[in-house]
């Protein structure tokens, strides 16, 4: 009895820290796809890149993996302003089918998993950091800081986001690009250039987020696939265009894989997602918290 | 109860704006039906809600006497009813002859009695091609028609589903003083061959010309019912849209 | 030159104009002289590396049914194409003596009902819901087999290949490379029959404009529903008798990702707007693997054929055959 309850409330915990985690990993694609509407499938390879960015800060020059990762900020931003002009030259401008966007982010998805396969190899690759192992002790809660770091790290991102995108001009032009262009049109601002800039903020999360899951967990180039179906779910689930969606999506998520793990086995946690996001798209598709 | 169409008390909402409020109407068989209103006051919602491709959330819609509720839109096309888009939506892979040839293959030939094969589809498609003056681009893809002709082909498209009730949405905007009345004329010989036609319009000339009666929507309310001599000079017609 | 041109138009327009069962006479013509092409040249080496092309254009055409022509992407292609595979898997275990057809058609079954499932769940909504569905089912199948020890969940399942060839003598590998021809037919006379029928018409429609098609009387999700079931099916078909073709199956290779990116990328690289693309697709593009391969590595020639995928989908959308296409009206 008391043995079930102790890993019922451990089960939950780890899935809330966790739930932290899946916002940071989600919260790029809430923006390229809740606010903008581009389809980002490769957003979980980029989120690799960035792991691979902190191994090597970690491993190379020893420095700790989030500094590596907010040191490669700047990178992932140009490069997210980068690939949002060729699609927007290739796609958008040309007002093409979504067939061809979405089968272009897959072949950069694609390119970017072999390409780190090819550099890293396959196998597992971790970091380095004072709080890899142990627990943070909050009376009878035993909090692993593997886990809590990337949870506050999450949290960090989400509400810095919220404040930027709530405070900032260009976060409110952002804002304002997400739900009606020609009305930003005629207040003589350039939406492609704000969309560009929105674009570069989600890769640049996704450094971040790359830090938080090398943490985390071992990575290897092709888990990126296994965050799709939950990065899309927990967007979904959260309500297109809603922070505070995500968020409780996120840590539902993070709860129900946990308590999943815990009592039938952590090989089932992917189907989860899946489960979830059926669901989600069959019951109510505009999510907890949507438009 | 001889109204081909009605609709009661129609609701639509996006959010929290109230596109439509408690619209009533009704539409006799044979009529020739002009809706007027000011851009934005819920034209388009109203086309939507009536063939399907919107859902609205209060009132109802009955078509020959049966209810719509729940039906899709491709099926209400089939029980006899078509619309043509206000900004065209041509299948842009297809020529113009292949166009038409969707509604006949879907729409006509799903209904019981009339089916249309081989040849007898080809003919069909030009000579409803040849009734909007596009026959010699048959052909051709729409990319490389003008924007006025692509208001024909949409037109042509909504006739060769072969409806009982057709609802023209500013099919005529942009065109030339005689190409509006080229499409008066179209209109209303659809009109004699038993075609009930709602037409929804900009330009007052065609509307009075065409219309037996006028209905005219503001904010999502439908403001003015009745003969169109009458309506143009209801006060808050003016005032809501007509203007001094 | 012109008269080249125009020559070529005529071949194309002659046999554009073949009814049904001609063609089908014509595709059974060159499967049986590419066959007998393969047998001459003697090696087994042909007939694998044979056999893995015609798969791809099983794979490549299954696919263009719902991406080219109804404009619906599925990135799960490793699910239905595993799906098939297992359930040869299943059967070799349960029931060995059922002849190779019968296993590719209760694959193609099962592929085709969890297509059906999966559209029946998400073809109501946007289509990018439908991808990304398909997407995550590519994960959760892979994760369902792995946990499955009755297919011998991560340690793969062995498959013994039978010595000889039933029917046609020689080795097995000729007799899996008949019936994956045998099966390229089918799907090929499928495809074209599709694209010249009132479905295809539908299809086109819904790709084009889905509303507007609504709007003209086009039952968008039942013909959705059947597009998503047939490529399904034939995806399904495609991977049943990869188990017989690799003699150990284990869920790493069955699920790689090269399955989707080469059936994804072939018919996008070929042309998508009819039958013929995924075969110019899979034959310039595996080809083009094959030689790299073998001269650089094999791990570069699928980051080449990602490359190739985007370049294409930003510079060629309409594929090679589009371009050639263009390329013959401009010289008439």
């Amino acid at each position: 009895m008391d043995v079930s309850l102790g890993l019922l409330t451990n089960a939950v915990i780890s899935g809330l820290l966790l739930g932290g985690f899946y916002a940071a990993v989600s919260i790029g694609v809430a923006i390229s796809f809740g606010m903008l509407d581009i389809v980002n499938i490769a957003h979980p390879a980029f989120i690799l890149l960035g792991s691979y960015v902190a191994f090597i800060g970690n491993s190379v020059f020893g420095i700790d993996p989030i500094l590596a990762a907010v040191i490669a900020l700047p990178a992932f931003y140009l490069l997210g302003m980068a690939a949002y002009q060729v699609y927007y030259v290739a796609f958008e401008r040309r007002d093409d089918q979504s067939l061809r966007g979405l089968s272009f982010f897959f072949g950069i998805l694609f390119i970017v998993e072999v390409g780190l396969i090819l550099i890293f190899g396959v196998d597992y690759t971790s970091v380095q950091a004072w709080y890899g192992g142990g627990n943070l002790s909050l009376g009878f809660i035993e909090l692993p800081w593997r886990l809590l770091v990337p949870f506050l790290l999450g949290m960090a991102m989400v509400a810095g986001l919220q404040v930027f995108l709530s405070r900032t001009f260009i976060g409110r032009a952002i804002q304002a690009v997400a739900q009606d262009q020609q009305a930003l049109r005629l207040m003589a601002a350039n939406p492609t250039r704000i969309k560009r800039i929105a674009f570069g903020l989600s890769f640049a999360t996704a450094a971040l987020a790359g830090a938080a899951m090398i943490i985390i967990q071992p990575v290897e180039p092709s888990i990126g696939r296994e965050y799709i179906g939950r990065i899309f779910a927990i967007c979904v689930l959260g309500g297109l265009g809603s922070f505070p969606g995500m968020v409780i999506a996120a840590v539902t998520l993070g709860i129900v894989e946990s308590l999943t793990s815990t009592f039938f086995g952590p090989s089932w946690a992917p189907a989860v997602a899946f489960g979830v996001l059926l669901l989600t798209l069959a019951v109510r598709p505009s999510g907890i918290l949507g438009r | 109860m001889s109204a081909l169409l009605q609709v009661s008390r129609l609701g639509k909402r996006f959010g929290g704006f109230v596109a439509l409020e408690a619209i009533d109407l009704e539409v006799e068989e044979g009529e020739r039906l002009g809706l007027i209103g000011p851009n934005g006051s819920g034209k388009s919602t109203l086309v939507n809600c009536i063939c399907g491709t919107l859902h609205n959330e209060t009132g109802s819609v009955q078509f020959a006497g049966d209810g719509l509720d729940g039906l899709t839109a491709h099926q209400r096309t089939r029980l006899g009813l078509a619309r043509s888009f206000q900004l065209p939506r041509p299948f842009g892979s297809l020529t113009l002859a292949e166009n038409l040839r969707i509604p006949i293959l879907y729409s006509v030939n799903a209904r019981v009695g009339r089916h249309l094969a081989g040849a007898a589809i080809e003919a069909r498609c030009l000579e409803l091609l040849d009734q909007v003056g596009l026959a010699d681009k048959a052909q051709r893809l729409p990319r490389d028609l003008t924007q006025i002709e692509m208001r024909k082909l949409e037109l042509a498209r909504a006739m060769a589903a072969e409806p009982k009730l057709l609802i023209a949405d500013e099919a005529m905007a942009g065109l030339s003083h005689a190409e509006v009345d080229e499409i008066i004329a179209l209109l209303i010989r659809l009109n004699g061959q038993g075609v009930t036609v709602i037409m929804i319009e900009h330009i007052m000339r065609a509307v009075m010309e065409f219309s037996q009666r006028l209905a005219v929507l503001v904010a999502g309310r439908k403001i003015a019912d009745g003969d169109p001599k009458v309506v143009v000079r209801d006060p808050e017609v003016v005032r809501a849209y007509l203007g001094e | 030159m012109a008269y080249l041109a125009a020559k070529g138009a005529d071949k194309q327009a002659a046999v554009a104009g073949l009814g049904n069962v001609a063609f089908i006479l014509v595709l059974c013509v060159a499967a049986a002289a590419i066959f007998g092409a393969t047998r001459w040249i003697g090696n087994s080496y042909a007939f694998f590396a044979a056999y893995v092309v015609v798969q791809y254009i099983v794979l490549g055409t299954a696919w263009n049914i719902l991406g080219g022509y109804t404009g619906y992407v599925n990135f799960g292609i490793t699910a239905f194409f595993a799906i098939g595979a297992y359930s040869s898997v299943v059967l070799y275990k349960l029931t060995p003596w059922l002849p190779l057809p019968v296993m590719i058609a209760v694959g193609g079954a099962a592929a085709a009902l969890v297509g059906l499932g999966t559209g029946y769940l998400t073809l109501r909504l946007r289509g990018v819901f439908f991808s990304i569905a398909t997407l995550a089912l590519a994960v959760v199948v892979q994760t369902l087999i792995t946990n499955w020890d009755f297919v011998g969940g991560a340690r793969g399942a062995y498959v013994l290949r039978p010595k000889l060839a039933p029917l046609i003598g020689g080795e097995y590998i000729q007799y899996l490379y008949l019936v994956m021809l045998g099966l390229c037919v089918v799907v090929l006379a499928t495809a074209r029959a599709i694209e010249r029928s009132a479905l295809g018409y539908g299809f086109a429609a819904i790709r084009d404009d889905e509303a507007a098609a609504e709007a003209a009387g086009v039952p968008t999700l039942r013909l959705k529903l059947i597009a998503t079931t047939l490529s399904g099916a034939f995806m399904g078909m495609a991977g049943a008798p990869l188990p017989y073709y690799v003699a150990y199956l284990d869920p790493a290779s069955g699920f790689s990702l090269n399955y989707a990116v080469n059936a994804i990328a072939m018919p996008l690289i070929g042309g998508t707007a009819n039958w013929v693309g995924p075969i110019v697709g899979a034959v310039v593009v595996g080809g083009l693997q094959q030689y790299v391969s073998v001269t650089i590595s094999s791990a570069v020639n699928v980051l080449i054929t990602g490359l190739l995928l985007v370049l294409f989908v930003i510079l060629a959308p309409q594929g090679i055959v589009g371009v050639a296409q263009k390329w013959l009206r401009r010289r008439r």
